[in-house]
């Protein structure tokens, strides 16, 4: 299985350069989408984007001729609505053509405003309601550990995602069975649909209920992409436990006006907004 | 091609068949695993553990992480049969049946153990009358209700060579193995297990030999009424429904609600194309404390409350 292209440079500050450039492309691509489409989840998608670029430009080693390839890795997006990051990771990585990106939301679009693997190949999964993506990566993790393949599993979480229960289920099992080739990321944003998560129904101590499941914690700068750099290549090592990475996000990170503001999750730029939103991320590069 | 049904000695807990035939592919395809709601014992699967330690996946009481777990186990390239009993696996992961299962295409077996009402006096939390309402609204989804150790069998085999998901409704009420003289099990494709053309019956699972009870009292009379097996619910075999139309009338028979389930998917093809007289047989609703055999008696899901529906039909329609 091909390693993906940031992974021929050499240094960590070369692939985390790397990763910073395609980071700032997505997020400058998939506002155009929203802006285009009317509607979509710019708050979770700037949220997520550092750790998808991450995982799509550095970690995951598919083959995008091959995206059904056995020996692939598994990425499942469990917090499916934030499918601007998702689809302009997949594009970049060249799962389909950039171009299809213009579709985004369309009438039969194969860019559904959740992703379906039906349409899409490279999905793994249909997600969307939450606490549905965590679960069937478990059991790709223990399709894996059955077959001793190399192959690793990766899950992306909401953080608000973990209210719900089937979480825990998976969580509990995945730490009886030692999946050491699991890693879950947890977009730790703090901020749920309408409200702080910690004013709606408290996550904290979050590593602590983690480690009382079974699995190995490590906290991590969600937006620093050498430190995700870092812990993936620490995660892909063997290991007895699955490791979850709590990534400290900002919900609308890169966008001024929209960072740490739960009305962003699914609202939608005005043309002076979303210029606005182009400079600061064109400048960022500059 | 009529059927006799072997006599009440010779009576079969399908669940036996089941677990035989699973274990039989597990010896010689390594896809095969079974997924359980620490269900090892319901299941029938202690010796599947046995035989096949690493492929027996529990994850303990925990339905919807299970049926996940079963999505996973596909895309890992396995073949999953997950197994609980019918009213926690289909209720309680519904969402997972829907959305990990149906919607995402993937490849997983969900076995609804001790369905209908088999749990008999545990009640209606235990009861499983509304599973087949339930999984053959949802698109993809292929529902199967066996009605014998044979059909089991076929069922299991079919299931595993057909790519994608399917629902295969077992119980623990034991039935006779149904003779057939031309034994042929196909996913969508129904069978005739006594002839008659003054009526159709259709029934599926436990009812299909107390629906050959009553044909045959029913033939004692003059009236000639075919017995249709309808094992697959989705998708439906409409031939053979366009066909039973033919007679000018139709009684359904399931283990399980009035509303929705098999009686519902023949009322929708005969309203739109073949419209017919028919009466739907099935319990109207929670029931009340009991037995599994009192309760199928106390609400006519027997032979004589077949013939008795069948008679009413024919002298409404006179």
């Amino acid at each position: 299985m091909p390693e993906p292209d940031g992974r021929s440079t050499a240094t960590i500050e070369q692939r985390a350069e790397h990763v910073r450039e395609r980071a700032n492309w997505m997020r400058r691509r998939f506002l155009r989408m929203i802006v285009d489409a009317g509607q979509g989840h710019p708050g979770g998608d700037l949220s997520a984007t550092d750790i998808l670029a991450t995982l799509y430009f550095d970690v995951l080693r598919i083959d995008a001729a091959n995206p059904m390839a056995p020996d692939r890795d598994r990425f499942v997006m469990s917090k499916g609505h934030c499918t601007g990051a998702l689809y302009t990771a997949m594009a970049g990585r060249g799962l389909f053509p950039e171009e299809d990106l213009n579709s985004y939301l369309q009438p039969r679009s194969r860019l559904n405003g959740h992703p379906n693997r039906t349409y899409l190949p490279g999905v793994e999964t249909n997600t969307g309601p939450l606490g549905h993506g965590f679960p069937v990566g478990v059991g790709i993790a223990v399709a894996g550990q059955i077959d001793e393949a190399d192959f690793r599993t990766f899950v992306l979480t909401g953080d608000g995602e973990l209210q719900e229960g089937s979480m825990w289920e998976a969580a509990m099992f995945a730490g009886h069975r030692g999946l050491g080739k699991l890693t879950v990321i947890v977009d730790r944003n703090r901020l749920q649909q309408g409200a702080k998560t910690e004013d709606t129904n408290g996550l904290e101590p979050l590593g602590d209920k983690w480690r009382a499941f079974g699995w190995e914690v490590v906290g991590v700068d969600g937006h620093d992409h050498a430190a995700l750099l870092n812990a993936f290549d620490d995660a892909c090592e063997p290991r007895e436990k699955p490791r979850v990475i709590i990534a400290d996000t900002c919900k609308g990170k890169g966008v001024s006006f929209m960072e740490n503001q739960a009305g962003w999750h699914h609202g939608v730029p005005n043309p002076e907004q979303y210029a606005q939103a182009l400079a600061e991320l064109e400048a960022e590069m500059a | 091609m009529g059927a006799v049904t072997k006599p009440d000695t010779a009576m079969f807990d399908c669940r036996e068949a089941y677990v035989r035939t699973v274990e039989e592919m597990a010896a010689t395809d390594e896809r095969i695993v079974a997924v359980v709601n620490d269900s090892v014992g319901s299941s029938k699967l202690g010796k599947f553990r046995d035989r096949f330690p690493h492929r027996l996946i529990n994850v303990g009481i925990a339905e919807q992480n299970m049926v996940g777990v079963g999505a996973g186990l596909a895309n890992g390239g396995k073949v999953p049969f997950v197994s609980g009993a019918s009213c926690f696996l289909t209720a309680r992961a519904m969402e997972q049946i829907k959305a990990d299962c149906a919607y995402s295409r993937a490849n997983v077996k969900l076995c609804g153990i001790s369905s209908g009402v088999a749990y008999g006096e545990l009640g209606a939390t235990h009861h499983s009358i509304e599973d087949v309402a339930w999984l053959r609204a949802i698109d993809g989804m292929t529902v199967i209700v066996p009605s014998d150790p044979w059909e089991t069998e076929q069922a299991i085999r079919a299931a595993t060579a057909h790519e994608g998901p399917v629902y295969i409704r077992l119980s623990r009420m034991p039935v006779p193995a149904l003779e057939r003289s031309n034994p042929h099990f196909e996913i969508g494709k129904s069978e005739i297990l006594h002839e008659g053309g003054d009526v159709a019956i259709i029934a599926n699972g436990t009812m299909v030999h107390r629906a050959i009870k009553a044909a045959k009292a029913l033939a004692s009379e003059g009236v000639g009424a075919r017995v249709i097996n309808m094992a697959t619910v989705s998708p439906i075999d409409t031939a053979m429904l366009a066909d039973a139309a033919k007679t000018g009338a139709i009684v359904t028979v399931e283990e399980g609600l009035k509303q929705g389930g098999l009686g519902g998917a023949v009322a929708e093809f005969c309203a739109e194309n073949a419209p017919v007289p028919m009466r739907v047989l099935g319990f109207p609703g929670f029931v009340p404390t009991g037995s599994a055999s009192w309760l199928m008696d106390e609400f006519g899901l027997n032979a004589a409350g077949i013939a008795t529906a069948a008679r009413e039909l024919l002298g409404k329609r006179a």
